[in-house]
């Protein structure tokens, strides 16, 4: 941890000349739009791979000075060849196909824009982002007001391909740029009181139009949060981007979180408060619809939603001959690296 | 109202109806319904035979307004055209949703209550359309009104089927409440 994070987090005053310069700070941020080279390459190999090369394809690496030309490329494919089969069985990454940029931006629930999933594209424009930070309190020594340059600061930006599953059964594939939420929680040093992580999103109806509507049954703002297992888990990731570029309003921006096990709606957007606590969060969908919405929201085809069956999804893009309806896997196909979070928890009561 | 005027309404009524489809065309051709242009075409298509039958419960309204009644010779029409979108929206379903996959149908129908309720509404809508005709009419007599107020039973379903699906935003299924409920209404207040 840099010493400037202590000092941030013991609440001292920071010195004008301790605060990083704008021209830093978008230097380290341009770094993640570096990515996109090496995320473009990343998914070409998986294009063309031999489909019986099953090494081949994406995978989680930071490369921010590749560069397109042919002995970096080829380097780089080795590098995502090894990088895979050692993240494969993490859960890290799927040879999944990747849901097109276009799509993954443009069909969003973001309810804070709307409620159709053409609205976050749509309005979200207006949201700004800069500066940003982000409210730690509750259980942990450091607590404070911190911003966004000086919780990126220490983190090695990753890839992570996953598969995002909707409570509405629909998925998409993803490559997410981040770093995993438990390295960061840990800079906070939460106490042994902090049993849960409480997320709180950005408020802000001057820029959020779905949070003046007359008739939304959302009390504002948006509330997510999981229990301090969860949160350090290695898949819990922190996205600050996707698909090699800065996270778009509507996806989120500037930093989300992602539970690929998890309904989608437990990866909450445009984080601005972190609060450890030793009672579970009352979150959003929970105390709207709590027979709909449990705590948990564990991806699981065997309990379904008391208006739809959970059992599969559609892939999307689905198309109008294919609506690519393919089977919901247990804790979305990452059960075997966060079953034994939930043993002997009765998954039906707790769903 | 003379004839050729006649004529020209239900050409207009013609047009304006079926107008959706050539536009609904050519969003799919343009890409702009996807991802999902499925449940983009389904969601339209059921809100064309929404607001067809909140045309056609609208005839009995403004004859007894404008004391014309012209406007009961084109609720037939009207109502025509909103079991032929209610149909469609149904075909869509089936087709782009479930992908004519009946073992997936059957589920889909057993566990989502609002799938029932908009069924049934189409259901209702059934024996309107087919005893529409002039001859019909005739045949059944004073019973044909009777039979008819079945339109009543699918304007209620057809708001179930929209309250069902609420999740957290409820101004869409309110406003569709407040058009097909209205219309409801002035009929009961007519009676009373």
């Amino acid at each position: 941890m840099s010493s400037r994070f202590k000092q941030f987090a013991a609440g001292q005053k920071i010195p004008a000349s301790e605060i990083t310069p704008e021209p830093v700070y978008r230097a380290r941020r341009e770094i993640i739009a570096g990515l996109s080279a090496a995320a473009a390459m990343a998914v070409l190999p998986a294009a063309c791979a031999d489909p019986g090369d099953k090494d081949a394809g994406a995978v989680a690496v930071s490369m921010p000075g590749a560069r397109t030309d042919g002995a970096a490329h080829h380097a780089a494919e080795l590098d995502y060849k090894a990088a895979t089969a050692a993240h494969r069985p993490h859960g890290f990454y799927t040879d999944e196909a990747l849901t097109p940029y276009s799509d993954a931006t443009r069909y969003n629930n973001f309810y804070e824009f709307g409620t159709d999933k053409t609205d976050p594209a749509r309005y979200a424009k207006n949201l700004s982002t800069e500066p940003w930070s982000v409210v730690v309190d509750g259980e942990a020594e450091k607590t404070g007001t911190f911003n966004l340059e000086d919780i990126l600061r220490p983190h090695t930006l990753e890839e992570r391909i996953y598969r995002l599953r909707c409570v509405e059964a629909w998925s998409m594939v993803i490559p997410w740029i981040g770093f995993p939420l438990g390295a960061m929680l840990e800079r906070f040093s939460p106490t042994s009181r902090a049993r849960y992580v409480r997320f709180e999103t950005l408020q802000r109806p001057s820029e959020m139009r779905g949070q003046r509507s007359k008739f939304g049954t959302i009390d504002w703002p948006y509330v997510e949060g999981l229990t301090m297992a969860e949160a350090m888990h290695p898949l819990t990731l922190i996205a600050t981007g996707m698909y090699g570029k800065h996270l778009p309003n509507q996806n989120g921006a500037p930093l989300r979180l992602v539970v690929p096990w998890k309904y989608g709606f437990k990866s909450i957007k445009s984080i601005v408060r972190i609060s450890f606590s030793e009672k579970m969060p009352r979150t959003t969908w929970n105390l709207l619809a709590p027979h709909e919405y449990g705590f948990y929201a564990n991806v699981n085809p065997k309990v379904d939603h008391p208006r739809w069956s959970q059992a599969n999804e559609r892939r999307l893009p689905s198309s109008l001959f294919n609506p690519r309806r393919i089977a919901t896997q247990m804790f979305n196909g990452y059960e075997a690296q966060v079953g034994a979070l939930y043993k002997g928890l009765d998954l039906k009561k707790n769903f | 109202m003379t004839p050729a005027q006649r004529i020209a309404a239900k050409a207009a009524i013609w047009l304006v109806a079926l107008l959706p489809l050539p536009l609904l065309t050519l969003s799919v051709l343009r890409g702009a319904l996807e991802p999902d242009p499925g449940e983009a075409i389904v969601h339209q298509l059921g809100l064309c035979a929404l607001w067809l039958l909140a045309a056609s419960l609208a005839c009995t309204p403004l004859r007894q307004l404008s004391g014309s009644v012209e406007w009961l010779r084109l609720r037939r029409l009207l109502g025509l055209f909103s079991f032929f979108y209610a149909c469609l929206h149904l075909l869509a379903f089936a087709l782009f949703i479930v992908g004519f996959n009946w073992q997936q149908l059957l589920t889909e129908l057993s566990e989502r209550a609002y799938i029932v309720a908009g069924l049934a509404a189409v259901i209702c809508l059934l024996p309107l359309a087919i005893t529409s005709t002039r001859s019909w009419q005739r045949r059944l007599g004073r019973r044909w009104k009777v039979l008819h107020r079945l339109v009543y039973v699918a304007a209620l379903l057809v708001m179930v089927h929209m309250w069902w699906q609420v999740r957290s935003d409820y101004g869409e299924a309110l406003f569709y409440s407040a058009l097909l409920g209205g219309l409801l209404l002035v009929r009961a207040l007519r009676k009373a």
